[in-house]
């Protein structure tokens, strides 16, 4: 097995990194809301901003926000890779991508904190 | 000197009907390609999510409004198929961060994990889509 440091040049290693460890966080946040929701009381308005209203649930949901946008922005990219051939229509993909990315994780925060 | 006419001839393997009706793609590559497509469902469906978020908090009505609106049977239909593509991406995950483990990696193992990653995840669909509606 090769060694291969994960900082410096782009071995590509860092972006793999990367996609797994979001992996981790948005899973254990996924569990985390699954098992709150379906234990607690049916779902009203009031539950459901109590919730979100909570300083852990706002940061753990910017975290996963945050997971998402990395792990999305790596996982659309190997898409546009593997089947977008002409460069400028790639790039012109990639570059839609990362405003929409760039976009909802702008929103997140505003959902969040309003 | 090798004759052209000596060569073996190759198989036309790639022929439209070859692919669809005698190669076939083997159970973990129907997870993986699974895995992708419903990535792909995914993030195309962030915006709708997070609009539906945003409505579903911003006020009482809009709460009623998102309630009503997931009630709709194409939007239902939508919201199950989404939660399958999380499902199934989710446990498809966890068993790609096994193989990165090299857990799993012998064939009949990674035979039974696609097989498992298939029925719990449309396992989970079936019961979140009970418990919602």
């Amino acid at each position: 097995m090769v060694e291969r440091v994960v900082t410096g040049a782009h071995y590509g290693l860092r972006d793999w990194l990367a996609q797994r460890i979001t992996a981790v966080i948005m899973a254990v946040y996924t569990v985390i809301v699954l098992v709150v929701l379906i234990n607690g009381v049916p779902i009203s308005y009031a539950v459901w901003t109590d919730l979100f209203a909570q300083g852990w649930m706002r940061v753990a949901t910017l975290l996963f926000a945050a997971s998402l946008a990395w792990h999305a922005w790596v996982g659309m990219r190997d898409i546009l890779m593997d089947y977008v051939k002409p460069a400028g229509v790639r790039l012109a993909l990639e570059v839609a991508v990362l405003l929409v990315i760039a976009g909802t994780l702008g929103w997140t925060v505003q959902i969040l904190w309003r | 000197m090798a004759n052209a006419t000596t060569r073996r001839p190759r198989p036309k393997y790639l022929s439209l009907p070859a692919l669809l009706f005698e190669i076939r793609l083997p159970l973990p590559g129907w997870v993986s390609i699974l895995h992708r497509i419903s990535g792909l469902m995914l993030f195309l469906a962030i915006v709708w999510m997070l609009y539906l978020l945003d409505r579903s908090l911003a006020s009482e009505d809009g709460f009623e409004a998102v309630r009503r609106y997931a009630g709709l049977l194409p939007v239902k239909l939508s919201l199950l198929v989404l939660i399958w593509a999380f499902c199934h991406h989710f446990f498809a995950g966890i068993r790609y961060l096994f193989l990165d483990l090299d857990k799993g990696v012998d064939l009949p193992t990674a035979r039974l994990t696609s097989w498992a990653v298939l029925a719990a995840s449309l396992a989970l669909t079936a019961w979140l889509g009970a418990k919602l509606w």
